[in-house]
């Protein structure tokens, strides 16, 4: 983009939230327009949203690099005569490297192609997890992907394809973590390669993965399919340890026991003594007494299927699928499970239905016979309450009489 | 060899995670023992092997020039080995092997304005979505009530004074690509008024099978205007999702008179302690009014603050307001309560009170 010496628009409105402690947006956008005409005008335009009170965007349209179906979200101004430079403003979605670590020197060569085909804007990082590359032009597309992968990145997902697998920081940085959640979602990241740049589903299907119930990325509520990290065994309990926390001045009883979920645990002044067998591995204990407690040995996750956003029929939280899975690369058993179930709702579910919704509308029990698994009650709150029950076979009087 | 040069590369995936993590993380990957927050916004990690590794978080608008995250790169630079990480809530954090250096950090980012806090019982910073910068089907902006929001509420963020962890978050329309129905405080842009069918447009522009399958309460129809096939909307049964207007840009909901904004409470993703839940309605709507939301802002602080004075330690909002009941988070708060606290949709029996079991 050439430097344009056009002044920077006169904003009174948005000059107000240049104020104020916390870091503003509105300066990052002025900054950014210092050298960018695209970026001078979405300030204008931003403007005017801020006075008239609503969006000035028109609908995406079909918009990418060539042989992708997803990764770039197209963008239009609904009045391009007022505001030429973000006439297109579309933005492309860069999978992040996983645990979001990064070298300056990868980030900095993102700035400067970015500097060079966009607006100069961006997002870290949008709310899948994506680096965000925050406006640009139609024509600058396949230059700004060329330049992406000539220094290592792809795009992510958007639209109807498996969007952009996304983790918690995981045994890069945290002892609770119950799997590789980094290695386990760069490796799915590169078997879906296909399906996240094309789209082959009803809608959109999101993998996260947790390291452990604290579920730092939201799987529960966020992804299709959840994996959260979580134990088989005993708590591990260093009870020196613990009598060091009651010494420094937690209250063992009322921060911990008392605030157990299953009642599972005693305090004797001494000793913390855990009934493992009522545990619900909700991590409390280990929250508050980290240098004490930790994860039982057995180590792996839970899976559990259909969290979503209220779009369409109201928001659902991922639902218990396996109660224990070990996640042990090459993750043969999560890759074959995940491959049945998108496989089914691919050809059977209705355009925009999410998994979660089509579980809905064909009934747990069905949706766990045709993948092959076994319905078990850790599945459920509690059995059925209603008993209008389905049966798909019943016997013939005349089939009995014969046998008589 | 030009041909060769220029051979056009797809489907590389995401660069190798390994690639940018720092020599102690390497070192210690899966091996680390305990952590603990040190001072608020920093906290030390340390390893089986007695390393250490410290970590500096701050928060960022989310919204970010390069001019800033070369500044941000010069920072990690200085003083991370040229590493550094973001989290899933948009704050960056410093990983600091040398203790020394966390003070000259502290005040190169005190210089610079990032706020450092958002670790342990305090606000983190705010997941978000786009809003008016760059959304089509947003019923309000998105960074500015963030903006005005944390101005007020940076105390708790750069601080430990709070009795549990809280989490706040900013969807423009309830599509929510910010996912924030699982937020302590959930801060939601709700359309008002059914969508405007642009007969003209309709059928050259959008399927209408697709259109009528899209609403989820039936209220759209197959319907013939003037010889041109198009749709109707039964208003009465419209709930203002926005869904047919993203199938059908002939169908806007965007409404600058009627937009505005609704505030959900209580809500978690964690299973510490309790389940994860869904946020609960507590304001049904606010008024739009930037640049600074004075009602919006001031509703949430008032939420935060009688929170803070009234839980426990470690209760979250939603086991609060379940530790003393609706009724008392109504009275507490001074929130009216309202015929639109009450669900009408599918299952709503299900959240009426169908016992004895209340508190007044």
């Amino acid at each position: 983009m050439a430097p344009d010496e056009k002044k920077l628009p006169d904003t009174p409105k948005l000059d107000e939230l240049e104020h104020g402690p916390w870091p503003s947006f509105v300066k990052e956008i002025k900054r950014a327009a210092e050298k960018n005409p695209m970026s001078q005008d979405i300030l204008a335009l931003l403007e005017l949203s801020y006075t008239q009170k609503i969006a000035h965007w028109k609908h995406g349209g079909i918009v990418g690099v060539r042989g992708y179906g997803g990764g770039v979200i197209g963008r239009y101004c609904d009045i391009p005569e007022q505001f030429p430079h973000v006439a297109h403003f579309h933005t492309l979605r860069v999978n992040h490297p996983a645990g979001w670590f990064y070298t300056t020197e990868a980030l900095r060569a993102i700035c400067d192609l970015w500097e060079r085909h966009g607006s100069g804007l961006t997002n870290l990082h949008g709310s899948t997890g994506d680096i965000i590359l925050l406006g640009t032009r139609t024509d600058e597309l396949e230059a700004t992907f060329s330049e992406l992968t000539q220094n290592g990145f792809d795009l992510g997902g958007s639209g109807s394809v498996i969007r952009t697998p996304s983790c918690c920081v995981g045994p890069a940085r945290c002892e609770w973590a119950c799997f590789d959640t980094l290695q386990f979602i760069y490796d799915i990241t590169m078997h879906y390669q296909d399906s996240i740049h094309r789209p082959a589903f009803p809608y959109k299907f999101k993998f996260k993965a947790s390291g452990c119930a604290n579920d730092c990325v939201a799987a529960i509520a966020r992804a299709d399919l959840s994996i959260i990290g979580t134990w088989r065994g005993p708590i591990q309990v260093d009870q020196a340890a613990v009598a060091a926390y009651a010494k420094d001045g937690i209250d063992v009883q009322a921060d911990v026991v008392d605030r157990c979920p299953s009642k599972c645990m005693a305090w004797d002044g001494k000793a913390l003594h855990i009934d493992n067998q009522w545990c619900v591995r909700c991590m409390h204990c280990i929250n508050a007494m980290p240098k004490a407690l930790g994860p039982g040995p057995e180590r792996g996750a839970t899976i559990l299927i259909g969290g979503k956003a209220p779009i369409l029929h109201g928001a659902i939280l991922s639902s218990v699928l396996v109660p224990f899975m070990k996640m042990e690369p090459p993750y043969t058993e999560f890759k074959a499970l995940a491959d049945k179930i998108l496989d089914l709702w691919a050809e059977e579910g209705k355009n925009r239905e999410r998994v979660g919704e089509f579980i809905q509308r064909v009934g747990l029990g069905n949706f766990l016979e045709t993948i092959g698994l076994e319905p078990r009650p850790e599945m459920v709150a509690h059995p059925r309450e209603n008993p209008y029950v389905f049966y798909e076979e019943y016997l013939e009087e005349e089939a009995s009489q014969s046998q008589a | 060899m030009a041909e060769t040069t220029a051979q056009r590369k797809t489907d590389i995936g995401p660069p190798h995670y390994q690639k940018f993590l720092p020599p102690v993380i390497k070192k210690n990957y899966g091996q680390w023992r305990y952590h603990e927050i040190l001072k608020p916004g920093i906290m030390v990690h340390v390893a089986e092997s007695g390393d250490k590794l410290y970590t500096v978080r701050a928060g960022t608008p989310r919204l970010l020039s390069i001019q800033t995250i070369r500044e941000i790169c010069d920072l990690a630079d200085t003083y991370c080995g040229g590493y550094l990480r973001f989290t899933s809530r948009h704050n960056v954090e410093f990983l600091l092997t040398d203790p020394g250096k966390i003070e000259p950090l502290l005040a190169d980012l005190k210089a610079k304005g990032f706020p450092v806090g958002g670790l342990g019982n305090a606000i983190s910073s705010m997941v978000h979505t786009q809003g008016w910068i760059h959304c089509h089907t947003a019923a309000t902006d998105a960074s500015g009530i963030v903006k005005a929001l944390m101005d007020e509420l940076i105390e708790y963020f750069s601080s430990l004074k709070l009795p549990a962890k809280i989490r706040l978050a900013l969807a423009c329309c309830l599509n929510m690509c910010g996912a924030v129905h699982c937020s302590d405080i959930a801060i939601l842009g709700i359309h008002r008024r059914p969508p405007k069918v642009d007969h003209e447009r309709l059928p050259k522009v959008c399927e209408i099978p697709n259109v009528v399958a899209s609403c989820p309460t039936a209220a759209i129809r197959p319907t013939r205007i003037d010889g041109k096939e198009t749709v109707e909307i039964i208003e009465e049964k419209c709930m203002f999702c926005g869904n047919c207007y993203t199938v059908c840009p002939a169908l806007p909901i965007n409404n600058a008179l009627n937009d505005g904004i609704s505030i959900w409470v209580g809500g978690k993703v964690s299973n510490a302690r309790h389940e994860p839940m869904f946020s609960k309605l507590a304001v049904p709507f606010l008024p739009n009014n930037p640049p600074r939301w004075p009602e919006v802002v001031g509703a949430v602080k008032n939420i935060v603050e009688v929170w803070a004075a009234d839980a426990r330690k470690y209760e979250r909002m939603g086991e609060w307001i379940e530790r003393i009941g609706w009724p008392r988070f109504f009275q507490k708060t001074g929130i009216p309560f309202t015929k639109q606290h009450i669900d009408d949709y599918r299952h709503a029996e299900l959240t009426w009170q169908r016992s004895m079991h209340f508190k007044s």
